[in-house]
């Protein structure tokens, strides 16, 4: 347990990507099988293990210690299973060599073969068998909320590095395979073959497109190419093999349990790459619904009667990797496409429906379709060569996506925050507003935050600007003077914004960053509340046209 | 004679109305005894000042040598008559120099603790356990929770780190008296000997601990020019907390923030902080020493000055050991 005690404690606190997959690198390399198999299903939520409710911690360390000093000790930590851990000992220094700690593989087994009378003393006594930071991890793992930013595809990722194997490769694999993923390792250590499958219904890595930057058209011929609206929703892969069906998120997290009414209407074999989405289908004659609908039914392990009634999902299919049997990914994206249209023909008409195809013959002639689209859903147009074959990853010319212009505003900056790791000593998380009416006139109400979208140079002329101009310190966070005629001004864009009852404007934007700093305006000359509603009406009436 | 009598809270700190003398004021005073150079304890501006060789010597390099109009020296165990009451100073190994002030008068004996730790510590002479009647505790980290790990594992996490990231400047943040130099010292006890980069704040204080037999092997300034973050690459700098969140810790090569504090114990603490690298190593008691100590020293009263008194307080209730909190205000955490 130690090892994969240490390795979460560090995670913790880890901030940046690079840093995170070198302590997950250096953890794979250093701790032997079977403990790493299950340490990386414990990161990548592929861990089953039984669980433990807090009420039955709460009364195990009660057994052992005064009620009115675990309040004390739990108010001031404020999360149970670190107050346990921490406060376990009592009395006794720890001692707790770390070769007497039972390993994670010992663990899970034990914690697993419990009857459900003897998980109370199979928890006091693994408690005691462990130092404090084990503890916190096992304690973490039996409720079922590790919490550290570490996701399945972060883990696949230092997989990859620490193997020179390809990412997609394993993440091919990995729903074939089970904790603790012997014969995994044995592959990427170059001690044994790649593991063979027998698990159906598998995912393939999906393939993905570039963004269209300046230049990258002139040189293509638009005969050469198809083209597609680019549909707001998520990204997904249905996968069905002889009565078994999947849906998988774009980088191979299982959701089929969430979405039953999707996965219940799969008639067919094969896998299928298309775009998630809540609404009706085309053949339904119902509105394709927003992103922020979407939200309601995305990041849930189970779906109530309720949800599925207020929020249907369907599919909107992109392309076909499998027909059947026959792997199709070598064929010619037009003429996976008909043996596409084939397949979601026959498929239930509410559920299912194919992305159409955008006919144009010039670059320019797209252009004036990606920036007035005919459904306020669609966030642009992808471009596929017609010939293009289907490759996992994300390789440069056969596919693009050409995104609709952000929303640009121009905020003022209100509030700053110092960053995490190598930005720790800047100011680089910027709370803005817009002017708004109020009882004393006009004044700057809050209505986001960005960290990116500045370069470096930039970033040392904002931290400058905020310790130069602070008027009041609430922890890490500066309140920056902003009136009308002194102040800092940003402009800010961003894909999309939404009605929000959480926020103080009654606002919220999607990916806000930084896009220039404007020093050639006052904070007067910033946009107001008004124009920012004024996009949430305009696109609301798009949407009932 | 009531305790009270002898020694009682005022605004300007803990006051024995008989010697006419006031412990650890935090307010200039006539006659003060102070228990150590942190500068919540010490500070300047008294008349008189009495307090161990090291403790005087801290307080003129932090403040400027006329701190006070007259100094006196106490030796360790040294029996001295103030205004009629007989007081001693024994180790209580917080930091260099650190005292617990006993208080005798009519039969009667208190023990300011001041700061103190239980734990070893090859900077400064250790804890001794002085009998009383009444024992006057901190209680810094006066909760359960809080059970400081060997500070040799402590600085294994940071050892292993520098293989780990060999690239990056490791920023030890330490407070300047005490925990700077324990860290230094701590270092080297675990076999690294490259240099030690230390913050302007770090240097006079280091030069003392050096002065008075503690090796910190080489150190050398952490102020070179911005230009060169190459010399910084896989580098221990230690200085004070406050400085990495400033413009100076821009220099080094993407520097990854340690902090060596009792405070580390807890995960949201650290992460509020933005410390990437807790490294729990403190000058003060945790739980399971503050109780130890009580035991030990098994004085028929106990009074709790700073830090968490409720559960301290509590738990001398449960022992059925009177204990009640002083509430004594102006005293922060700056040891640890």
């Amino acid at each position: 347990m130690k090892p994969f005690a240490t390795l979460l404690d560090r995670l913790v606190l880890t901030p940046s990507r690079n840093g995170k997959i070198t302590l997950l690198v250096d953890y794979f390399r250093t701790t032997p099988d079977p403990d790493r198999g299950y340490g990386l299903a414990a990161l990548a939520s592929a861990l089953d293990l039984k669980s433990v409710k807090p009420a039955m911690l709460r009364e195990l360390v009660l057994e052992r210690m005064d009620a009115v000093l675990f309040q004390y000790s739990y108010d001031y930590v404020g999360d149970l299973a670190e107050t346990i851990a921490l406060v376990w000992d009592g009395l006794e220094k720890d001692d707790t060599t770390d070769a007497e700690q039972p390993l994670l593989s010992e663990v899970v087994a034990r914690m697993n073969s419990l009857g459900r009378t003897e998980v109370r003393s199979a928890v006091r006594e693994l408690l005691d068998h462990l130092d404090p930071s084990g503890r916190f991890a096992f304690l973490k793992l039996v409720t079922g909320s590790l919490r550290i930013g570490v996701s399945a595809r972060l883990a696949k990722q230092a997989l990859s590095e620490m193997s020179g194997k390809d990412v997609t490769e394993i993440e091919t694999l990995w729903h074939g395979l089970e904790p603790p993923y012997v014969s995994l390792f044995a592959w990427l250590e170059g001690q044994a073959d790649k593991p063979v499958l027998a698990t159906p219904a598998i995912f393939h890595s999906v393939m993905l497109a570039n963004p269209v930057e300046s230049g990258d058209l002139e040189k293509l011929d638009p005969a050469d190419y198809a083209a597609e609206w680019k549909w707001d929703g998520i990204r997904v892969q249905m996968s069905a093999h002889g009565g078994t069906k999947k849906l998988y998120s774009r980088s191979g997290d299982d959701i089929t349990g969430a979405f039953p009414d999707i996965v219940e209407q799969i008639n067919f074999d094969g896998v299928i790459d298309g775009e998630l989405l809540v609404g009706g289908t085309m053949r339904s004659n119902n509105p394709t619904r927003t992103f922020s609908d979407l939200q309601q039914r995305l990041n849930r392990k189970t779906v109530n009667a309720k949800m599925l009634e207020d929020y249907p999902a369907f599919v909107r299919a992109y392309d076909i990797l499998f027909d059947g049997e026959a792997d199709v990914r070598a064929k010619g994206f037009l003429e996976r496409r008909e043996r596409l249209s084939e397949v979601i023909g026959h498929a239930p008409h509410d559920r299912f429906d194919l992305s159409d195809l955008v006919p144009f013959t010039t670059w320019d002639e797209l252009e004036a379709l990606r920036r007035d689209p005919p459904d306020p859903v669609i966030e642009g147009v992808m471009i596929k060569r017609r010939d293009s074959v289907y490759q996992a990853g994300r390789l440069k010319g056969p596919w693009f996506k050409w995104k609709r212009d952000p929303y640009n505003v121009d905020a003022v900056m209100l509030y700053a925050q110092r960053g995490h790791g190598k930005r720790s000593s800047y100011y680089s998380d910027f709370t803005f507003g817009v002017w708004t009416d109020g009882p004393d006139g006009d004044h700057l109400v809050p209505v986001g935050k960005a960290y990116f979208g500045f370069t470096d140079a930039e970033l040392e002329v904002l931290d400058k600007f905020v310790r130069d101009n602070t008027v009041e310190r609430f922890g890490p966070v500066r309140a920056v003077r902003a009136d009308k005629d002194f102040g800092f001004v940003l402009e800010v864009a961003f894909e999309g914004i939404n009605r929000s009852t959480r926020h103080k404007s009654g606002v919220a934007m999607r990916f806000p960053r930084i896009a220039r700093l404007r020093m050639d305006k006052l904070p007067r000359d910033a946009d107001r509340l008004e124009t920012l509603t004024a996009m949430i009406d305009a696109k609301t009436a798009d949407a009932k046209m | 004679m009531k305790p009270e009598a002898l020694l009682h809270p005022t605004p300007a700190g803990l006051f024995c109305p008989v010697g006419g003398f006031h412990v650890d004021p935090v307010r200039p005073v006539e006659r003060a005894l102070i228990t150590h150079g942190h500068s919540d304890h010490a500070r300047a501006g008294h008349t008189h000042v009495l307090a161990t060789r090291q403790t005087l010597d801290i307080m003129k390099i932090r403040y400027g040598d006329d701190f006070c109009t007259s100094e006196q020296e106490a030796a360790w165990g040294e029996v001295i008559d103030v205004g009629g009451v007989n007081v001693s100073f024994h180790p209580a190994g917080h930091v260099l120099g650190s005292a617990q002030i006993a208080l005798e008068h009519k039969e009667l004996r208190i023990v300011v603790s001041g700061d103190y730790k239980r734990g070893v510590d090859p900077t400064c002479a250790p804890f001794v356990p002085v009998n009383c009647d009444v024992f006057i505790t901190e209680a810094t980290f006066g909760l359960p929770v809080f059970h400081h790990p060997h500070p040799r594992e402590e600085i294994g996490k940071l050892l292993t780190s520098l293989k780990q990231f060999p690239d990056r400047s490791h920023m030890v943040g330490a407070y300047a008296l005490g925990k700077a130099q324990r860290v230094i010292r701590l270092i080297r006890d675990s076999g690294y000997d490259e240099p030690i980069y230390i913050h302007g704040a770090l240097a006079k204080l280091c030069d003392y601990y050096e002065s008075q037999g503690i090796a910190l092997g080489e150190i050398r300034p952490a102020t070179i020019d911005k230009s060169s973050p190459d010399l910084f690459k896989g580098a221990v700098v230690v200085g004070p907390p406050s400085a990495f969140q400033d413009r100076w810790a821009r220099r080094f090569n993407e520097p990854l923030i340690a902090f060596a504090s009792g405070w580390m114990m807890v995960r949201q603490r650290a992460k509020q902080s933005g410390v990437e690298l807790p490294l729990v190593i403190s000058d003060h008691c945790d739980w399971p020493e503050l109780l130890e100590t009580i035991n030990e020293v098994a004085p028929s009263e106990v009074w709790v000055t700073h830090g968490r008194e409720e559960a301290l307080v509590r738990w001398c209730e449960l022992k059925g050991i009177p204990a009640r909190p002083l509430h004594l205000v102006g005293y922060e955490d700056e040891g640890d």
